[in-house]
């Protein structure tokens, strides 16, 4: 647990991408398999599900401490999270632990699961008193599943391949989709041979950046394609061996949801792998994503729904064809090769080629654009005709152009009731934004969920409480809403740094966990040219 | 009425006719220590220690009339008795201790009882009632030994060096930096300063505290990166333009609100150096049962939690107003 923690802390104090790297491969090299693995896991967000809830573990670390509970709760209030309050609290007794990771993880955390109160407290607590300041705060963000670290997937990706070897596409490609942390996982994760076997994996998906200057600036138009920028669930459908596979952005197998899209798969050749969006649609176009909603989160769909919601692919690309990975090549070869082959496929119009927008000029992508939301698109993507399909978010080759207003992906943290007709209801949110972990407050919205939604976020507050304030209730960080807004400002007054005119929610993001909200760089992106 | 009570201008002891740290003009002041919210301009006359004279006279308009006593040298102000002890916050900090008719008040203004080479060290004074600060007043506040955070600066430093970057290390410009600055290794490589702690810490040497040499940024040759230097500048000098001068650097703020990894992020350093001028929270408990007071009165800071907590443990404590108890986080903008 030392040298995680360890970890964790220069991790922590450097913001420098170099810096973190370097100290990624340093624990790569030295720790062990069985501890790399765990490391990886959670260095790529990926927690333990919270094991104990919060209250046990404020009474037990008060007492711990000596303490009343009012005086932990003051000290909370100025910490602001609970792990490291927690941490703050404990007297230093010197401890600490040099057993490896794994046996933390697998002997000390998840045997914690299903022991009674009694056994769970008396393992917190030895724990507590074994581990040093650093080791504690680690154990505790393990334990209260609020785990998050300063390394981005990228990063650990980037020391992993100069750990091995390897380049960063195989080790990325290797850590998609679902992996047990086993010693036998990070020997197939760095094995030399990279003609992998697993049949189910997609590829690393690469994302655009949003246009943060004018189009014209990209230069020739006849270097650029211009497509619509749907508005539905990135996914890629791999077809390999006799199989479907179909995935989500955030690498979750979404097999068994849609199954119109898996029925038609087989008529794919062996060795393909697609990658569009999951629209529902219907007379030629798109519904809107309120109806895709009604789909997402269901394991059992009934037969009205699939016929009120019918869904389709739209494909933009093609990243292996016959078994051959086609990402090297230009996106113009690719593109049409996914034409042809889309046309010899019977899929009954559940695959479809994501058409391109003809354009003269930059004038003429720039009138499309303002038609997208007609067209039941969120705005333009501009990709570079001679791009390659890359790793993650890149930038210079694909560009995504929202329609305006400003909108942030920002999660719900602080509900209060409304007053008049929304009284005893809890209808005025407070919205965080990532500030490296922790959730700082943003913007407050009232606006823009239907009586139905408010009744369920209202159900989803007195659920979910963490603490009050007086009115106001402290909520699990769980829900996501798509803000949107008119202008947006650097400000003192707010704890973010940030001031936003006239938000409101826009929509309510079932498809998204918290993890996949707005950081505050993100957000800071887009004061440079559409702020005021 | 009792001996000293809480005015709109601050602490009043109506026997002796003067106020303690008012925070505006009166007719005579008795300062503990010269930081910017215990010092009001105008006064008629200020009263401070003899070890704090030249720091409180380099914060006040020229000519304005200063009087000093040597610590524990009692003076008769109208019948009511006057001392002043050191307090171990900063070059001349008193607590201020005031008896009149058998009963014995001390007030502490900002004190520490960590190790701190440029000013006296904090001495208990047994007295009735005591007026404490409470900045730290938070059991989540426990320092960690000077050394090993100068331990952990030094390290910091070194890496900076072999990186080619200058170190820049923001302290409270009065206090905190002639700390900081006496407790660095000078055999690591060049400190320099920015000016307003260059300004203050000619006023330490001047009162005869040892301190290894600086110089100002501006005189020497050469960029602070090349260098291997470590600069001392306030925190409102991070991330401006005057940064820019010493070429590559890495930022670290040395603060008891470092403690709080939160309140470290936000402020967008590399580094948090947990080092206070105050006390945490068990010297903050030691200190005030060294007193043997019976009554407390919590000011500057988490007063009514320290209240609360002295309360259950049976004393007579309250909190009291200041004027300067505004959100953490201005706060943390300079921890004084």
């Amino acid at each position: 647990m030392r040298s995680f923690a360890r970890l964790y802390a220069t991790l922590d104090a450097t913001t420098a991408t170099n810096a973190k790297i370097a100290a990624l491969v340093e624990y790569f090299r030295r720790a062990p398999p069985e501890d790399v693995v765990w490391a990886v896991h959670f260095l790529r967000g990926q927690r333990p599900k919270r094991l104990l809830g919060s209250a046990k573990l404020r009474a037990w670390a008060a007492e711990e401490a000596g303490i009343p509970d009012w005086l932990f709760e003051e000290s909370y209030l100025a910490v602001g999270d609970l792990a490291e309050t927690v941490t703050l609290l404990l007297p230093d007794t010197g401890a600490s632990s040099d057993l490896p990771l794994a046996v933390w993880i697998e002997r000390r955390l998840l045997a914690l699961r299903g022991q009674d109160e009694a056994v769970q407290r008396q393992e917190v607590v030895r724990a507590w008193r074994e581990l040093g300041r650093q080791e504690r705060y680690v154990w505790n963000k393990l334990i209260t599943g609020s785990f998050r670290v300063g390394a981005s997937a990228r990063m650990v990706e980037r020391a992993l391949a100069e750990v091995s070897g390897l380049s960063e596409g195989v080790i990325a490609h290797r850590l998609m989709g679902a992996w047990e942390p086993t010693p036998e996982f990070f020997t197939r994760l760095t094995a030399p041979d990279v003609r992998d076997t697993d049949t189910s994996r997609p590829y690393p998906f690469f994302l655009a950046y949003a246009l943060d200057r004018e189009p014209d600036e990209l230069g020739d138009l006849v270097e650029w394609i211009a497509e619509w920028k749907w508005d539905g669930i990135r996914s890629q459908l791999v077809r390999r061996a006799g199989r479907t596979f179909l995935w989500s952005r955030g690498e979750e197998l979404m097999n068994g949801r849609f199954p119109e899209i898996e029925q038609v798969a087989p008529m794919l050749p062996d060795g393909t792998v697609l990658d569009g969006e999951l629209l529902p649609w219907m007379d030629e176009a798109p519904l809107p994503f309120a109806q895709l909603q009604r789909r997402i989160g269901r394991k059992t769909i009934g037969k009205k729904l699939l016929a009120d919601v019918p869904i389709v692919l739209v494909a933009y690309d093609l990243l292996e064809e016959d078994g051959a990975d086609l990402r090297g090549n230009p996106l113009s070869e690719r593109r049409a090769r996914l034409a042809r082959l889309l046309e010899r496929t019977a899929s009954a119009g559940r695959l479809r080629l994501s058409p391109l927008i003809e354009a003269g000029s930059w004038d003429a992508v720039r009138i499309a654009r303002g038609r997208a939301r007609a067209r039941g698109a969120e705005g333009v993507m501009l990709k570079r005709v001679s791009s390659a399909y890359g790793v993650g978010r890149r930038r210079g080759d694909w560009w995504k152009w929202k329609v305006a207003p400003l909108s942030v992906d920002a999660v719900l943290i602080y509900a209060q009731p409304g007053s008049g007709r929304r009284a005893g209801l809890f209808t005025d949110y407070t919205f965080g934004i990532w500030d490296g972990d922790a959730l700082v407050p943003f913007a407050k919205a009232y606006s823009g969920l239907t009586d139905d939604e408010i009744r369920r976020v209202d159900a989803f507050v007195r659920r979910n409480t963490l603490e009050k304030f007086g009115p106001v209730r402290t909520v699990k960080p769980d829900l996501v809403f798509e803000l949107a807004f008119e202008g947006i400002q650097e400000s003192t007054r707010h704890r973010s740094g940030l001031a936003v005119r006239f938000p409101r929610m826009t929509r309510w993001r079932t498809d998204k966990n918290p993890r996949d909200a707005d950081t505050i760089e993100t957000v800071r992106g887009l004061l440079a040219d559409r702020g005021e | 009425m009792t001996l000293l009570r809480t005015t709109d201008r601050g602490l009043y002891c109506a026997a002796g006719d003067f106020f303690i740290d008012p925070w505006a003009a009166v007719d005579r002041a008795i300062v503990t220590h010269a930081h910017g919210d215990h010092v009001a301009w105008g006064c008629h006359r200020y009263l401070t220690s003899a070890e704090g004279h030249a720091v409180l006279a380099s914060r006040l308009e020229p000519g304005a009339k200063i009087e000093s006593v040597a610590y524990g040298v009692a003076l008769d102000l109208a019948g009511v008795r006057v001392s002043l002890h050191p307090a171990g916050h900063i070059l001349g900090s008193s607590q201020i201790r005031v008896e009149h008719a058998g009963e014995a008040w001390v007030v502490s203004g900002d004190y520490k009882a960590s190790a701190d080479p440029t000013c006296t060290a904090f001495e208990p004074v047994p007295c009735h009632t005591f007026v404490t600060e409470s900045t730290f007043g938070l059991p989540i506040y426990r320092w960690p030994s000077p050394q090993a955070v100068f331990d952990d600066i030094h390290a910091w430093w070194r890496a900076n060096q072999g990186a080619g970057q200058a170190t820049l290390l923001l302290g409270y410009p009065l206090g905190k930096s002639q700390r900081l600055l006496a407790g660095l290794d000078e055999s690591i490589g060049p400190i320099l300063t920015h000016g307003s702690v260059e300004r203050m810490t000619e006023v330490y040497r001047a009162a005869g505290v040892a301190l290894p040499p600086t110089r100002h940024v501006s005189s020497v040759d050469g960029r602070a990166d090349r260098l291997g230097a470590l600069v001392l500048a306030p925190p409102s000098a991070d991330a401006t333009l005057w940064t820019r001068r010493l070429g590559v650097h890495s930022s670290g703020f040395a603060s008891g609100w470092m403690a709080i990894r939160g309140i470290r992020r936000r402020r967008s350093i590399d580094r948090g150096f947990t080092i206070s001028d105050h006390v945490d929270w068990p010297s903050l408990l030691d200190a005030i049962r060294a007193t043997g007071a019976e009554c407390v009165w919590v000011t500057h800071g988490y007063s009514s939690v320290v209240a609360r907590w002295l309360c259950e443990q049976g004393l007579d404590a309250s909190a009291i107003e200041t004027r300067f108890e505004g959100e953490r986080d201005d706060t943390v903008a300079a921890e004084v």
